[in-house]
């Protein structure tokens, strides 16, 4: 078979016309930014949703128009009712935790990204990979419905608790069609996940250029492929599990509805049923998710900050990298920490509080690492590093509130209160916005050639970090006090005393909100007005570096690399590229 | 989104060594001659159907612990007998992956130049498509018998677990048949890669064992 005169053809030919290039587009470059795209709207859309939430918690007669307009019935002469806030609260979990969340970190930059740091000329699915964004976005679309149907959206909150998802209309408004959507928009969420991290571990895997061995890879890279088997393995769970679901609500079976259960004075036609493991089902993807969503943030939190403390972090790629694999390995064996009050046995409890607490070691491992690398460091405090920074602070912030969460007896006081809602919007939520921001303005100067404004990245910055702080640091306080988590109103005698500090909840989110416009005027204003972007601008080493701003449509212009050298080549104002033969500086 | 165009990369043999520096470009030839088609050592075709495999495991291991989460609930579990053409299917199915090895072989038998026929390696993926065409239809004939007892989907959890496990499996063969056509496709323009034969060959031998599996667990569990 050793032909000599075999003529290689490129793999896709660069396209052409508006529709290829743009829209329908194979390239992993035009895929990354369209998933970013989405991201940002749908970020926009969860946030509309979470100030609606938070003004009626402080103001509940304050009538908002636009939900008037919206649903006559969910919220009538603008005031929402309980159900339409429960509907409100699920669709702002689902759209940010899927679309936003785990879209932009992992499937936004990576997309764009990781076949440049391998120094591969695309994915290598690159059709494969085009579908994955269109099923997301078809997805989106399909959540965004349940807000225009009569139904309304889906009340049951972004967990979809059975027998509530899976009872049908009689359960309330919005879980007749809006839930049907809903799973369907999940479903499609699922598949596109599966195939977006089929993609990413095969490109990973097969596509590295000369040289580039494992130990080489950028730390955003090692983020994405530990992120894309835990995403592979947790989305195939998740999937089967939309389909009982959904097979409750219309094909009649009884996976999840237990006999004899009576729902608005109607007896319910299910027999046997467990809701129980609809809660093992979606949490064992659950938990992995939480980690889907922080590990690409990990990832990219490592990859820039040795670019601006110029040294490699403490102990190499090795230990942080391993710490990524330890949280991901065990972040499949704590599910039942979610479970602790439902009514499964307390030996079980035991069984998931104990690697609850082992998932720990790793989180704080590599917090070490990031904050014992910044100890002799000449910092250079560029808006991508003070979101590092801020991710760091946040997540620390978070996650010491799971060690309280972790303990069975703790957690049965805690669970089902505000403190769970500040835990995770600390550990999740914050975190993988905050080293998405730090991936915006570090990577856009590559993804669109101009620069981004740093005075007003740095307003932006710190608008939001401390807005979020009066924001979640507040709510896991009233959280301690007793604040029930998807309450819509503080009626009970031992809530009315949080209301001030309910007030200042949503004077902050209000606030903080209103500075993401700082962002999105930098981000359109500099994509056409900022200072052009020269081809390396913060001195990296990595291989996006290593080529022009934008990179060409096959990302290297034809060039073949040869890598010689690991991601963190730093010594001070020294740097070396991964591609250059020089000498290591900093002796990795 | 200002990405500028540049002409497509020639790959330049002699430095491509095959140390996974082809960037996810195509080895085979432009003019369509199977014959010197090269194959990579690492294919992402082989890669990523081992991926695959792995998520569809995860997917049927999700699905069998709720049977068994499920059943432990005991309730509204109900009684379903396995009706008998199942074991043709079975074997309709077995059959159809040894169709598929002859058809690999002959194909590599062509590759060297020792089997001047390029339909013979087509006849066997014919026939290996028949079969597997045969065995969803078997399966339809299985779903009718039950509905023919009055076992429909909803009936009892044991007749949900029967639909959703032979559904969920005939999907992924229906896939599998898909895969098949496309290989056939590429092989009748002569620019049949060897890796994606392998990976097409590889999901549908899964697709068997995959049976082989269910089939034990209805039959334990039913
Ligand atoms: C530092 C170690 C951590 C521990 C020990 C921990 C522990 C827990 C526990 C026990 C719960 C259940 C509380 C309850 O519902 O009663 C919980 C909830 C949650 N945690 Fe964590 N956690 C940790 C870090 C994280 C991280 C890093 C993330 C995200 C990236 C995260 C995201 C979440 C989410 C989303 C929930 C609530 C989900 C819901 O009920 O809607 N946690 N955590
Ligand atoms: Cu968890």
């Amino acid at each position: 078979m050793a032909q000599t005169s075999v003529r290689a053809v490129a793999h896709h030919a660069p396209p052409q016309g508006f529709v290829r290039k743009y829209i329908f587009s194979v390239d992993h470059k035009v895929i990354g930014i369209q998933y970013l795209t989405l991201s940002l709207v749908a970020a926009f859309v969860g946030m509309a949703l979470s100030w609606a939430m938070r003004v009626h918690l402080a103001w509940p007669d304050v009538r908002i128009p636009l939900l008037g307009w919206l649903s006559p019935a969910g919220a009538p002469g603008g005031v929402m009712t309980p159900e339409y806030y429960l509907s409100l609260m699920t669709m702002h979990g689902t759209i940010m935790a899927f679309f936003v969340l785990t879209a932009a970190p992992f499937a936004g930059f990576g997309n764009f990204m990781l076949p440049i740091h391998v120094g591969a000329a695309d994915m290598a699915f690159p059709r494969l990979n085009m579908s994955s964004f269109w099923v997301t976005f078809v997805g989106f679309l399909l959540a965004c419905a349940t807000f225009f149907i009569p139904d309304g959206p889906p009340l049951s909150g972004w967990t979809a608790y059975a027998p509530l998802s899976a009872v049908g209309p009689v359960a309330g408004p919005g879980q007749g069609w809006g839930q049907n959507l809903w799973g369907l928009s999940i479903a499609m969420f699922c598949i596109a996940s599966l195939l977006g991290a089929l993609n990413f571990i095969v490109t990973t895997l097969d596509l590295r250029t000369k040289g580039l061995k494992l130990s080489r890879l950028p730390l955003a890279t090692w983020g994405w492929f530990i992120d894309a088997w835990v995403s592979l393995l947790a989305f195939a769970v998740l999937l089967p599990t939309c389909l009982l679901l959904v097979l409750d609500r219309l094909g009649g079976t009884s996976f999840f509805i237990p006999g004899g259960l009576v729902f608005n004075d109607q007896l319910q036609p299910h027999s046997g049923g467990s809701p129980l493991l609809f809660q093992h089902l979606f949490w064992f993807f659950g938990h992995p998710e939480v980690y889907i969503i922080i590990l690409p943030a990990f990832g990219i939190v490592s990859h820039i900050m040795p670019t601006f403390i110029r040294k490699p972090l403490v102990g190499g790629w090795k230990v942080i990298t391993f710490s990524e694999i330890a949280v991901g390995t065990l972040s499949f064996v704590v599910w039942g920490h979610h479970m602790f009050v439902s009514g499964m046995s307390p030996y079980m409890a035991m069984v998931f509080s104990v690697p609850t607490l082992f998932i720990t070691i790793p989180s704080i491992i590599a917090v070490l690492v990031w904050v014992f690398s910044l100890y002799g460091a000449n910092i250079r405090f560029a808006t991508p590093l003070l979101y590092s920074l801020g991710f760091i602070s946040l997540f620390i912030s978070g996650g010491i509130g799971g060690f309280f969460l972790a303990q069975p007896s703790t957690d049965s006081y805690l669970h089902a209160t505000s403190f769970v809602v500040g835990h995770f919007h600390f550990t999740m939520g914050l975190s993988a916005i905050f080293a998405t921001f730090a991936g915006f303005y570090y990577w856009f100067p590559k993804m669109f050639g101009r620069m981004m404004n740093e005075k007003l990245g740095k307003l932006h910055f710190w608008i939001t970090f401390v807005g979020v702080y009066c924001i979640f640091m507040t709510m896991q306080l009233t959280g301690f006090a007793g604040a029930v988590r998807r309450y819509s109103a503080l009626v009970d005698d031992f809530m009315i005393p949080l209301i001030p500090a309910n007030r200042f909840m949503t004077v902050a989110a209000l606030l903080t909100g209103a500075a993401q416009f700082i962002f999105l005027y930098n981000a359109i204003w500099s994509r056409f007005k900022g200072r052009k972007a020269p081809d390396n601008p913060w001195g990296a080493t990595t291989l996006e570096w290593d080529t022009t701003s934008p990179p060409p449509f096959d990302n290297f212009g034809g060039r073949q690399l040869t890598v010689y050298h690991g991601p963190m080549e730093y010594d001070g104002e020294a740097s070396v590229m991964q591609t250059s033969p020089e000498a290591s500086v900093a002796g990795t | 989104m200002a990405t500028t165009i540049t002409e497509p990369p020639q790959i330049d043999l002699s430095l491509a060594d095959y140390s996974g520096n082809d960037g996810g470009r195509n080895l085979v030839p432009a003019e369509g001659d199977l014959r010197a088609s090269r194959d990579h050592p690492l294919e992402p075709a082989r890669t990523g159907m081992w991926v695959t495999l792995g998520a569809i495991t995860m997917s049927f291991a999700a699905l069998t612990s709720a049977l068994v989460v499920r059943q432990g609930v005991g309730m509204g579990w109900g009684h379903v007998t396995l009706p008998p053409v199942l074991f043709i299917n079975t074997l309709v199915l077995l059959v159809s992956s040894v169709t598929l090895e002859f058809a690999r072989r002959s194909l590599t038998r062509y590759a060297q130049g020792s089997e001047s026929q390029m339909a013979v390696p087509m006849r066997w993926l014919g026939i290996t498509l028949s079969l597997g065409l045969l065995f969803v239809a078997g399966q339809y004939m299985a779903w009718l018998r039950l509905k023919s007892e009055g076992l429909y989907l909803a009936t009892n959890t044991n007749s949900s677990f029967f639909y959703v496990f032979t559904g969920v499996h005939a999907v992924h063969v229906l896939g599998g048949l898909a895969g098949l056509v496309y290989v056939m496709s590429k092989l009748h323009r002569l620019v049949l890669r060897r890796s994606t034969f392998a990976a097409a060959a590889q999901y549908w031998h899964f697709m068997d064992i995959l049976w082989l599996y269910l089939l034990f667990l209805l039959w334990t569990k039913i």
